[in-house]
């Protein structure tokens, strides 16, 4: 242990720990920026600057460890003279135009500028006369240059938890930015338009693209017949942009305050996620049965899980020979969508070119996924607006509702009822315990062995989760699965997903069946999700999402009495005919950069 | 205050017998080899002046196996050419303090880092490098020297940047601590000396510590290789005894209308007439890298500051504000307060921003760009404004 | 494209394939081929399996990495004070004569490329400017012409 003073208060923290830990330990608030609890330390903006007896400059809390004896001050004049400084200096080099900014209010700059910067400004203004970029290409969020104070939190995010770097810092001095290879447009790159760095960019420099007036036309429209679903990972978050800690769970609010903004229907991606464990479920044992029986060696196993477009587009750039290995299920977002326009509006008796169907998800990349020219299987755009959990409680902060004293309610159907199985596809490791939930009872016409339906083992924020199942007890038709251990692993974070994939592609692993989400911790912790998102939040979303599991009626998708009638109303059976032509998808290899 | 006059010496040029030195060295213990140069009282040529000594007997007592010695020759402070002419005349002894560094430490690895404008200078250098290896193998040396090119970056002469460039990355500074002594290059212990460094300990080993302490004063010990230019009837390379004032070096080098001498480059000192008496050149007044810049009364301060803004607005690597916005707002405030287009006041503000650069930058960048523009605004005021 | 990827095949084969090797490989494009291509980027990143955005970011930083095109053979005239001094400008204009470039053009031959750069360590021998690898000190509007004709002899 350490024993310092900080603003003449004596703290005893563990070696190793940094002063602006340590102050936080004691309550005291240090400003910063560039710093991120899920990134390495970076130490650039400055705005972290304490005074530390007797050394001869100001040091950055965040970088510095603390050391035996240490006395800080965090606010005297010299402290408080420097951080002025530095703000105004950030100021100068930005298009600070924050009434007309997405992110007024909600950025960490004009917090900053708040409590340091008012009346005139200290410095010459630089943006004038500077060419800044914005680049406006991606459907999943813009990229303004003119707002960046080039803390580097979004290049760090790419780098360390996506394992992607499609932005780098490029040049030096003056000229130093945040740029993509050679300055190619964001949609022209390896980029999976995951968000990870939407969520961590501390001012207006990167935003999700926003479709926010698009769905308010639409509710206006008389014409049109306005469907919304709601993804698993929302209504565990949505509270905290609404003045709820993390890990509320508001669910029926979230639908009542839907209702209220005017869609027609409100319904549930919980429904399609269901769809997915059956289509999925029976895609992977088909192909196990395809390779272990008929011994066709051209089915590709192990089978990824295809629900997260930021990993489908990482595939399709870094691993274009394994993409026969994706399941070719489309997301539930997109199966709901197909569905809208199809089955959804003959049973509403709507004319599918009138409906418009929003999602509103825990993703910006859910935004690309739409766009993708596969994604009209219905004859129509089959989504045609995705909106992010942030977006969402904007809109209910425009339609003046108070979040709290609503009254919860329950989805419409139809495609509105689901299962916990459903609902755990928000966190890490959901896919394969739902898809284990019903292949193993499938197979064997009994529940998964574990109590209460709780596979842990494919539980938890371990970036890798590996697990056996060993199946016994098979029925008839499953016999040749007798004995079989099915090995499955779990990735989230595409850093991880590329550890795994890595594995896969060299030959190094043997599993069947792998579930990968892009985003840390899953959709949970995806890049549409209300800002800060950091591991403390996560895990209590996390919880949110296994308690609302374990509050359902029903926790196994295939008895899902949605589910059981649509196979009997319109699909006819699991990966037919029908299925393939509106749940299957395909997918493209990309390039390199 | 000391004050030893100027006294020319040939000390770092001076030809010697290498394999013997290199033949002394390897009969002494790590310790004495330390003890010698901690007695020595050198300090480093590359700037900083951290006393040799200790940075070397910080990096032996790191237990980790591998550990490296770094030869710092990214030599890019404007009006410093000194480590291109000893790495011309005498890399043999470059190479040789390396070794020795080597041994006191425990390294066997050495890499030059070498600035891409001396590129030219490589077919010869390997020629050398390959008789050094040979004959230290002799001796029965196991240490052995890469070099690694620089291609053009100011900022990569900056320790830990240069160890990020080494790496394959974007030569940014690093956050300190940890220092290089305990994680340097790929992480490891690391040595990092200027070129003048390794040199004056091959001599001092060569010498002994006893004879070299004779030279200099007590803050700055021995002599110094002097890059000197600009308004200089003898413009080039001198090797002088620490210790002198501006006043004796401008008797010596002026041409009789000095009015400012830049002392350490553009990230040094401007000293202007009037205190060329009181200034001492070494670490007790102005510590300097070697770069000694006349200016004579025909020359307008205001171009020469403006010259170094522009340099550190182009070369600071950008990733920390105060040093990345603060240069451009120095440079664009003084060409304002030039062109009437601000109030000469702004000076005044100016200079408290060069103050938060020096102190909350996150490199020796940052941290000296203030020397230069204060000591210029303070003294040649009314040049900046009229 | 095909030569190209041969030839960073055979750069990362002599240099190594670790991001430590990304410095050395790029210096020896640029060597070649006076400055790095997309393809060559790409390329680059492909061996190092680092991503591409991450190689223009770290080429970027360098003065002497070039990703824009340039001639065969690059002009770098110091620009910093001494040189500033002692009559750069007149040396930059007698070469933008000669050429018919300005600073930062390259000639329509692709031969020269006219460039300034910041002090490269003969302000003793003021002006200074370097052709590709090559110093030339002491220079004047007359000995500059002889330069650069040299060079065009070549
Ligand atoms: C911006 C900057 C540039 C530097 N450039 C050089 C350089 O070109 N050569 C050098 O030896 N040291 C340079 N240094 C100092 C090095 O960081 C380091 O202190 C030095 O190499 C240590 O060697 P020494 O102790 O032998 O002087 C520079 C420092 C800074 C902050
Ligand atoms: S990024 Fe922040 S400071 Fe900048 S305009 Fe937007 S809200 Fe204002
Ligand atoms: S959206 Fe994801 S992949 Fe794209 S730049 Fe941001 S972090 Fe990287
Ligand atoms: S885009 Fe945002 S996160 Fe990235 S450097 Fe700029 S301000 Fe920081
Ligand atoms: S002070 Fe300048 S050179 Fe040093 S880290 Fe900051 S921006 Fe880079
Ligand atoms: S938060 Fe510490 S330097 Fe940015
Ligand atoms: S100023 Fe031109 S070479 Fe140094």
């Amino acid at each position: 242990m350490v024993t310092l003073k900080i603003n003449d208060q004596e703290v005893k923290v563990a070696e190793g720990t940094t002063v602006l830990e340590a102050a936080k330990k004691l309550g005291v608030i240090i400003p910063t920026l560039c710093n991120h609890p899920d990134l390495c330390v970076a130490g650039n903006c400055r705005v972290c600057v304490v005074e530390q007896k007797g050394a001869r400059t100001l040091i950055a809390a965040c970088a510095m460890p603390v050391s035996e004896g240490m006395d800080i001050h965090t606010n005297s004049l010299k402290v408080r003279n420097a951080r002025k400084h530095i703000v105004e200096l950030l100021l100068s080099e930005h298009r600070a135009d924050c009434t007309k900014c997405y992110k007024n209010q909600k950025c960490e700059l004009q917090t900053l500028a708040n409590e340091y910067s008012f009346g005139e400004h200290l410095f010459l203004d630089l943006v004038e006369g500077h060419a800044y970029n914005i680049d406006r290409s991606s459907p999943s969020f813009t990229k303004d240059d003119s707002k960046c104070i080039r803390c580097q939190r979004c290049v760090r995010t790419c780098a360390q938890l996506q394992h992607v770097s499609a932005i780098a810092v490029a040049n030096k001095g003056a000229h130093m930015k945040i740029s993509s290879f050679h300055d190619r447009p964001m949609s022209h790159v390896v980029c999976t338009n995951c968000g990870q760095c939407v969520n961590r960019c501390p001012t207006g420099a990167l935003t999700e693209k926003t479709y926010i007036d698009q769905v308010w036309d639409a509710i206006y429209d008389k014409d049109r017949h306005v469907v919304v679903q709601t993804a698993p990972a929302v209504r565990v978050a949505l509270g905290e942009d609404l003045g709820y800690d993390p890990g509320e769970r508001v669910t029926g609010k979230m639908v009542t305050a839907l209702r209220q903004l005017g869609f027609d229907s409100v319904l549930d991606t919980d429904f399609t996620a269901d769809l997915t464990i059956i289509e999925e479920g029976t895609e992977l044992l088909s192909r196990l049965k395809k390779v272990l029986v008929d011994k066709d060696n051209s089915t590709a196993l192990p089978m990824f899980t295809s629900c997260s477009p930021g990993w489908i587009k990482f595939i399709e750039h870094k691993y274009p020979d394994m993409l026969p290995n994706l399941s070719t299920c489309k997301s539930p977002q997109q199966m709901f969508g197909a569905l809208a326009k199809t089955f959804y509006a003959k049973k509403r008796n709507l004319d599918p070119a009138k409906v418009i169907s929003v999602s509103i998800m825990p993703c910006t990349a859910k935004k690309y996924e739409a766009d993708r020219p596969e994604m009209r299987s219905s004859g129509y755009k089959d989504i045609d607006f995705v909106l992010t959990t942030r977006e969402l409680a904007v809109m209910i902060k425009q339609a003046g509702i108070d979040f709290r004293t609503l009254e919860p309610s329950h989805y419409d159907s139809i495609m509105g009822t689901s299962t916990g199985a459903a609902v755990i596809f928000g966190a890490t490791g959901g896919v394969m315990e739902a898809a284990l939930r019903t292949a193993y009872e499938l197979v064997t016409g009994k529940p998964v062995p574990f109590k209460n339906l709780n596979i842990t083992p494919v539980r938890g924020m371990e970036g890798v989760k590996e697990a056996t199942v060993k199946i016994e007890g098979t029925t008839e038709e499953w016999r040749f699965l007798e004995g079989a251990e099915l090995k499955v692993a779990i990735a989230h974070g595409l850093v991880n997903a590329n550890k795994v994939a890595k594995a896969v592609s060299s030959g190094k692993a043997s599993y069947h069946f792998i579930e990968i989400m892009a985003c840390p911790g899953g959709c949970i912790g995806g890049g549409g999700q209300p800002i800060p998102t950091n591991a403390v939040v996560r895990q209590k979303r996390m919880d949110a999402i296994y308690s609302e599991d374990m509050h359902m009626d029903l926790r196994k998708s295939h008895e899902n009495p949605e589910v059981v009638a649509i196979y009997e109303e319109f699909l006819e059976k699991p990966n037919g005919h029908k299925s393939h032509e509106l749940l299957h998808t395909h997918y493209v290899a990309r390039e390199a950069y | 205050m000391e004050n030893k006059g100027l006294t020319k010496v040939d000390l770092i040029f001076e030809s010697i017998d290498i394999r013997k030195v290199m033949t002394k060295a390897f009969e002494m213990t790590s310790e004495e080899i330390i003890n010698e140069i901690l007695e020595s009282g050198l300090k480093g040529r590359g700037g900083a002046g951290f006393p040799t000594g200790l940075k070397w007997k910080y990096t032996a007592a790191e237990k980790e196996p591998e550990k490296y010695i770094v030869c710092n020759a990214d030599e890019g402070e404007p009006g410093t050419f000194k480590d291109r002419e000893i790495l011309d005349r005498v890399v043999y002894k470059v190479y040789g303090g390396m070794a020795i560094a080597g041994r006191a430490m425990g390294a066997k690895k050495g890499f030059i880092y070498l600035r891409g404008e001396y590129r030219f200078l490589l077919p010869q250098l390997f020629l050398e490098l390959h008789k050094f290896h040979k004959m230290i193998s002799e001796i029965g040396y196991d240490f052995n020297i890469e070099y690694r090119m620089g291609s053009g970056a100011y900022i990569c002469g900056e320790e830990s940047a240069l160890f990020e460039s080494i790496e394959g990355f974007r030569g940014e500074p690093r956050n300190k601590p940890p220092y290089p002594t305990v994680s340097g290059l790929f992480s490891k212990p690391t040595s990092i000396n200027n070129v003048e460094t390794l040199v004056t300990a091959v001599m001092i080993i060569d010498k002994g510590a006893g004879e070299y302490v004779k030279l200099g004063t007590k803050d700055s010990r021995g002599s110094k290789v002097f890059s000197i230019s600009g308004d200089t009837p003898i413009p080039g390379i001198f090797e002088l005894e620490l210790g002198m004032t501006v006043q004796e070096f401008v008797n010596e080098f002026g041409d009789g209308d000095t009015k400012a001498v830049q002392v350490g480059g553009a990230s040094g000192f401007c000293v202007p007439r009037k205190k060329f008496a009181e200034t001492i050149i070494g670490f007790e007044g102005v510590p300097t890298g070697g770069s000694m810049k006349l200016f004579n009364s025909s020359r307008s301060m205001y171009n020469v500051l403006h010259n170094y803004l522009d340099f550190f607005t182009e070369e600071s690597c950008g990733q920390c504000t105060p040093c990345r916005v603060g240069c451009q707002q120095l440079l664009k405030g003084v060409e304002k307060v030039k062109k009437g287009e601000a109030k000469s006041t702004y000076l005044n503000e100016l200079v408290k921003l060069a103050d938060t650069m020096k102190v909350a930058s996150k490199c020796g960048l940052g941290q000296s760009v203030g020397n230069a523009f204060k000591s210029i605004v303070e003294n040649f005021r009314e040049e900046i404004i009229y | 494209m095909y030569q190209t990827d041969n030839m960073v095949k055979e750069l990362a084969d002599k240099h190594g394939r670790k991001r430590e090797s990304l410095m050395p490989i790029l210096q020896d494009i640029v060597k070649k081929y006076n400055y790095l291509t997309d393809d060559a980027m790409v390329a680059v990143a492909t061996e190092l399996d680092i991503s591409a955005a991450e190689v223009y970011g770290t080429a970027s930083f360098y003065t002497f990495l070039d990703t824009e095109e340039r001639g065969k053979n690059v002009i770098r005239v110091c620009k910093t004070i001494t040189c500033s001094m002692k009559g750069k400008n007149d040396i930059v204009g007698t070469i933008e004569d000669i050429l018919k470039i300005k600073v930062g053009g390259t000639t329509p031959d692709r031969m020269f490329t006219l460039l300034e750069t910041n002090c490269i360590g003969w302000c003793h021998k003021a002006p200074a400017m370097l052709v590709n690898d090559m110093p030339y000190t002491d220079l004047t509007p007359e000995t500059v012409i002889d330069v650069i004709k040299g060079y065009m002899r070549k």
